[in-house]
């Protein structure tokens, strides 16, 4: 009796583009989120872990940059629900033919879909898509702007070890100008009330942080005995056009978590990264599979937050009407 | 009577106006314990009997059937519960959202699964649970107990162990709480 059934924000939220359209209180949007993932995280733990909720509906991924996980966490999540996917990858698609990108979007809606799932190179290409489109929009990731799900799943993650997010203190270490995972976690962690330190190389901070509720440093060593969570960033070579560091092993061995650096951490802390690891780089390969790493944690809750985020947009009660029973 | 918020019935929450009082809380007692005694000799004991509420109204039922067959029995017997949402038929017709994480005590192969629920309608919540309890194993056998059977079936689905048969129209509302069970209206 704690949770109204109906959420009239629900009812708007169609697309998820960024960690704000969670709604006016995104605390309260993360956390409805949450709650629906501890279902969806039975639901995965079950022997055969598939519900009938969104049975005839189709997900469609459209992925513009390479992906592993992000990807396969889409489609795991949609089949998991019973909805029918399609991939649509642009090496083997007209795009090659030189089809614009409206065009594309206009013949995927023409095929009848409900849910499209965007990554793009360029920032804001989801929230065009979304404007064009009449299905449900979600931004995988694009550019440096906002991987809202990654950060849904991160939440997840430090709720499900901590109990709580609100009052925890979190290291953002990297590559920060280039990372959509730092823009969205930085939304939702402070949203919830954590205290938010990003280290990196002045470098690789954004060229402005203006209204960024967070602290900065350039020194690891004496940040990392002071947290509960350790968040690594990719160093994100491909986006790189200028040289912002010295050399791969000048940033390494002042901003890589080695093992001596991880003796740092006080021993509740968690190691977290978003994926793709560089080993070596932002992190050691021993570190890597330390006891407080929860890497393997995070790619098994996005499958049960992407669920939620489908769930709530495709079939929680967008469409309204219809009769009703008890 | 007590005005009580509903979300759930039609359509999609209002506020319940009771008119009558059609149990009290020492009928529910009395229904519960007779419940377990019919449970008990249809089953003949309570070996491999399973006893799952319904959320979010069958829960505190099935707790209270499960002291009532502990008390008579002496032995112990599981108790679960079960969130229908993902099931449901009518799935983007309102709004769904579980209300609780399902919590099934035990492996359901071979049991026998007594689903527990305070009113029984249309019967299609019953239906989604079926299909719920189906990806948990196969039990043995699937039996339905209710407080209260107000009629206006939809699907061909029947209890066996009634609280009470309540003869209503179709746009009565029916309220159990732990203080007695209460026909009404639904008030926008």
């Amino acid at each position: 009796m704690s949770r109204p059934v109906s959420n009239p924000r629900h009812g708007s939220m169609r697309n998820l583009l960024s960690i704000a359209d969670l709604g006016p209180d995104v605390a309260a949007g993360i956390d409805e989120v949450m709650t629906l993932t501890d279902s969806f995280v039975e639901v995965s733990e079950r022997t055969i872990p598939k519900v009938p909720a969104l049975r005839g509906r189709t997900v469609v991924s459209l992925f513009f940059e390479d992906s592993t996980r992000t990807r396969l966490s889409f489609e795991t999540a949609a089949k998991r629900l019973s909805a029918d996917t399609m991939n649509f990858s642009v090496s083997t698609s007209s795009v090659k033919k030189g089809e614009s990108l409206r065009d594309t979007i206009e013949t995927i809606e023409a095929m009848g879909v409900d849910a499209i799932v965007v990554r793009h190179a360029s920032a804001g290409v989801p929230r065009q898509v979304a404007q064009w489109a009449s299905s449900a929009v979600i931004n995988a990731g694009d550019g440096w702007h906002e991987h809202p799900t990654q950060a849904l799943l991160d939440c997840y993650t430090i709720r499900q070890r901590f109990g709580d997010v609100a009052g925890k203190r979190i290291a953002i270490v990297g590559d920060i100008r280039h990372s959509r995972v730092a823009r969205s976690n930085v939304a939702a962690f402070t949203a919830l009330g954590a205290d938010v330190t990003l280290v990196a190389p002045p470098t690789l901070l954004p060229p402005s942080l203006e209204g960024w509720p967070v602290k900065i440093s350039t020194d690891i060593d004496a940040v990392l005995p002071t947290v509960d969570v350790c968040y690594l960033l990719r160093m994100q070579r491909e986006r790189m056009t200028e040289a912002l560091i010295p050399s791969i092993r000048e940033y390494s061995n002042r901003f890589g978590l080695n093992e001596k650096r991880a003796e740092l951490l006080p021993d509740h802390a968690l190691i977290m990264h978003p994926g793709p690891m560089n080993r070596g780089v932002e992190i050691d390969a021993a570190v890597a599979d330390h006891p407080n790493t929860v890497i393997v944690d995070q790619v098994r809750n996005g499958v049960a937050v992407r669920m939620a985020v489908l769930f709530l947009l495709l079939g929680s009660g967008t469409t309204w009407g219809g009769e009703a029973d008890v | 009577m007590a005005e009580r918020e509903r979300r759930l019935t039609p359509p999609y929450g209002g506020v319940f106006v009771a008119r009558t009082r059609v149990m009290s809380a020492d009928d529910m007692q009395r229904a519960t314990k007779r419940m377990a005694h019919e449970i008990i000799e249809r089953n003949q004991g309570l070996d491999d009997v399973v006893v799952i509420g319904l959320q979010t109204g069958g829960v505190p039922l099935a707790a209270r059937l499960c002291e009532a067959l502990e008390l008579i029995d002496g032995s112990e017997v599981p108790l679960g519960c079960l969130d229908v949402a993902f099931y449901r038929d009518d799935i983007g017709l309102r709004p769904v959202l579980p209300e609780t994480v399902t919590d099934i005590p035990c492996d359901l192969d071979g049991r026998t699964v007594v689903l527990v629920d305070d009113v029984l309608f249309t019967g299609r919540t019953i239906r989604a649970a079926l299909d719920a309890l189906s990806d948990y194993g196969r039990a043995r056998a699937v039996q339905l107990a209710v407080m209260v059977d107000r009629g206006h079936r939809e699907l061909p689905i029947r209890p066996d162990f009634v609280g009470k048969n309540l003869p209503t129209r179709r746009d009565e509302a029916v309220d159990v709480t732990a203080d007695g069970v209460d026909l009404g209206e639904m008030v926008k």
